[in-house]
């Protein structure tokens, strides 16, 4: 008979990084980073249809305080220094969803003289939303694979810099 | 001591940056710096051509496009001399009403927003969902329409779309009022707006403020009903001018109630279109190759933030040579340093939100 | 009054500083010489039957063998509306600024000095207004070539896919 077949019914087994990683998932906090017409559609998904408050994602103002960096728009060449200060500013572990195929890829401003192509060359980025702009459900399923994302990491083992990983204990 | 007022700031106006110099709470002055969206439309107008021109106009002022679509599409007909059907017309004139209202609810959401009061928001977002809908089986896309063609509009009403827009109309007048109850005739409210930045009659016209600015400072004009174009002569609607009746005629309060009473109009000018429109085509024969003769003009039209004025060059091949958009934020912030003199830095958010300014109307 | 009678006026008080009347298709348009730009739109603004109280628009165009300033004046009070041109010759452009005569030239004119390279003598604030301050060039002129980087951040994107402009003429 395994330890588990003993335990009450109130006594919860996981691994360590699943709990960590699905406490994290479940309020991803987003900088409000929007700065072209997809900013609209950022507003419309954290508003009273699609609702992304319900998955934990609230928005703040400030850089410091949270985790996800949502670049909803156009990233022309002279914003494109203050979003790599502005991505030194968040915490780690930190993320970033580039929304829109403006900040994917440069969208349809790629013939533009100040336009920066992607902001991929600026930040590196986990999530690509297409579309321009991304419809709203959209949006929350680039949340929730950033959410799979998260639950993939580990974090209680490190490297020693030879690709092995040495376990902490 | 001196601010900086970011590019990235909650006050969900675009990225707009400020240099405040303060005395405390007080501002000596705020220097606006602008070009965080400077997208070089008008230079790439003159590689993509007139056709293909049409979506790039979408983005000048995402908030309400169909303006922006209208303009340039009646810019290359003025030069080319192409008429439109009247179908289309009155089809241009129900789109760009609906985005009216559209963009009115977000600027007054927002505006409450930045106040502090965050409840009208998902009120004004709940609205301009529904209004979305209508939009989306329209022509396909919620935000960045690319609706309305050289010659006419794109596609024709869809079956039964008459009658679910005017079921939306008989919802939307009570909600109107709803909002005002909740919101405009709010004490606290009155209290944030009023005598807050006012802009004399004067001051308006030689800063060259345009739209509800400009109503708002107690001049009465408004393109549709003065310089009048497509089909607006046939409807039947009143310009709300400012009164000065909770402060200073001019203030902040001013023009935040004149969007309120221009949604009322548009709401009147929507039934009366969805009433009377005609049957027939609603797109005009142009050429795929379109080259208007060499010449060059200027159109004005009257957008949810103002008269947007359109100049277009043309040297007779299928480019345009060149293409520039004045737009109402544009002049509006040209009167912004000047007007901050002495006031808090909350009545700064106040001021911009006010003056109704996105940044890529300014930028380009 | 039509836009002709007012440049007839115009003709009439300035003599042969006023160059050039056209009647073009669909906007006609008067070419003023550049030294007497200041006198003639004062002139418009006082004179009570024209009384433009309005700059309503004011842009830059870069023809190949010259640069054109072109002035949209408009009056409230008698709803009429004229256009006025002062060419400039390409090398070193410059003319006097009308913020003395309305306040709404004052960004305008910041604008056209920006991205076409025309200096406004007298102007009280001439800096770059649109493109980052230490920005080389004037991106509106048709000779200009784009850099190749900016600050570190290339501005070309490779990409699998042929760029949208190397299929024009």
């Amino acid at each position: 008979m395994s330890l588990l077949n003993t335990l009450p019914d109130y006594v919860l087994t996981t691994k360590t990084d699943e709990l960590l990683n699905w406490m994290r998932k479940s309020s991803v906090w987003y900088m409000l980073f929007g700065l072209a017409c997809c900013a609209i559609e950022l507003m419309h998904t954290g508003g009273p249809r699609a609702d992304i408050d319900r998955f934990g994602a609230s928005p703040r103002a400030s850089a410091r305080q949270s985790d996800l960096m949502i670049v909803a728009g156009t990233l022309t060449l002279k914003m494109a220094l203050r979003t790599r200060l502005l991505y030194d500013q968040m915490p780690e572990p930190r993320y970033v969803i580039s929304m829109g195929s403006c900040a994917s890829c440069g969208g349809l401003f790629q013939l533009a003289y100040s336009v920066c192509d992607g902001v991929d060359k600026i930040v590196p980025v986990d999530v690509y939303v297409p579309g321009c702009p991304p419809r709203p459900e959209a949006l929350t399923e680039g949340l929730l694979k950033l959410q799979e994302k998260m639950m993939t990491e580990r974090w209680l083992t490190k490297s020693n810099g030879n690709g092995a990983h040495v376990t902490a204990a | 001591m001196t601010l900086n007022m970011g590019p990235q700031h909650p006050s969900t106006h675009g990225v707009l940056r400020f240099v405040v110099r303060a005395d405390g709470e007080v501002m000596r002055e705020a220097v606006p710096d602008v070009g965080y969206l400077h997208r070089s439309i008008e230079k790439i107008a003159e590689k993509v051509g007139y056709h293909g021109f049409m979506p790039y106009t979408d983005r000048v002022d995402y908030v309400c496009a169909m303006f922006t679509n209208q303009g340039w599409g009646m810019a290359s007909e003025k030069l080319a001399g192409i008429e439109v059907p009247r179908r289309g017309e009155f089809c241009r004139v129900i789109a760009a009403e609906f985005n009216r209202l559209a963009s009115h609810l977000l600027s007054a959401g927002t505006m409450a927003m930045d106040i502090g009061a965050m409840t009208p928001f998902t009120h004004a977002l709940r609205e301009r969902e529904m209004i979305n809908d209508l939009i989306e089986e329209l022509c396909g896309a919620r935000l960045t329409f690319n609706y309305m063609r050289i010659g006419g509009v794109a596609w024709d009403l869809p079956p039964g779309w008459r009658e679910k827009a005017l079921a939306y109309l008989d919802h939307f007048d009570p909600i109107l009022e709803e909002f005002n109850s909740l919101i405009s005739y709010n004490k606290i409210y009155i209290e944030r707006l009023a005598n807050v930045g006012v802009i004399t009659p004067e001051e308006a016209i030689n800063y060259n403020l345009v739209g509800p600015n400009l109503r708002a400072s107690g001049i009465k004009w408004d393109i549709r009903k003065d310089i009048p174009y497509s089909v607006y002569p046939e409807f039947d609607f009143e310009i709300p001018v400012g009164s000065g009746e909770w402060g200073k005629l001019g203030d902040s309060m001013d023009r935040y109630m004149m969007r309120i009473r221009e949604m009322h109009q548009s709401s009147r000018i929507l039934r009366q279109a969805l009433t009377k429109i005609p049957s027939g085509p609603v797109l005009a024969k142009v050429a795929r190759n379109f080259k208007p003769p060499r010449g060059e003009c200027q159109i004005r039209v009257e957008s949810a933030r103002g008269d947007m004025g359109w100049y277009v060059v043309s040297d007779g091949t299928g480019y345009p040579w060149r293409v520039h958009v004045r737009t109402g934020s544009f002049a509006a912030m040209g009167i912004i340093q000047k007007l901050s003199r002495g006031l808090m830095i909350a009545d700064l958010v106040t001021l911009i939100a006010s003056l109704d300014v996105i940044a890529p109307e300014i930028d380009r | 009054m039509e836009p002709l009678a007012i440049y007839q006026r115009i003709k009439e008080r300035f003599g042969d500083r006023a160059l050039e009347i056209s009647d073009g298709k669909p906007d006609p348009f008067c070419v003023i010489d550049p030294a007497a730009i200041v006198e003639v739109a004062t002139a418009l603004r006082d004179d009570p039957e024209i009384s433009m109280d309005c700059l309503s628009n004011e842009s830059g165009v870069d023809y190949r063998d010259r640069i054109e300033v072109v002035y949209h004046f408009f009056s409230y009070r008698l709803r009429h509306g004229a256009v006025l041109k002062v060419r400039l010759p390409r090398e070193n452009p410059s003319v006097h600024t009308l913020e003395d005569v309305w306040k709404s030239a004052n960004w305008m004119e910041r604008e056209i000095f920006d991205l076409l390279g025309v200096t406004f003598e007298g102007h009280s604030d001439l800096r770059r207004i649109l493109m980052p301050e230490d920005w080389v060039g004037h991106p509106l002129r048709k000779d200009f070539v784009e850099p190749l980087e900016y600050h570190g951040i290339s501005t070309v994107r490779e990409s699998p896919i042929i760029r949208l402009d190397s299929k024009k003429k």
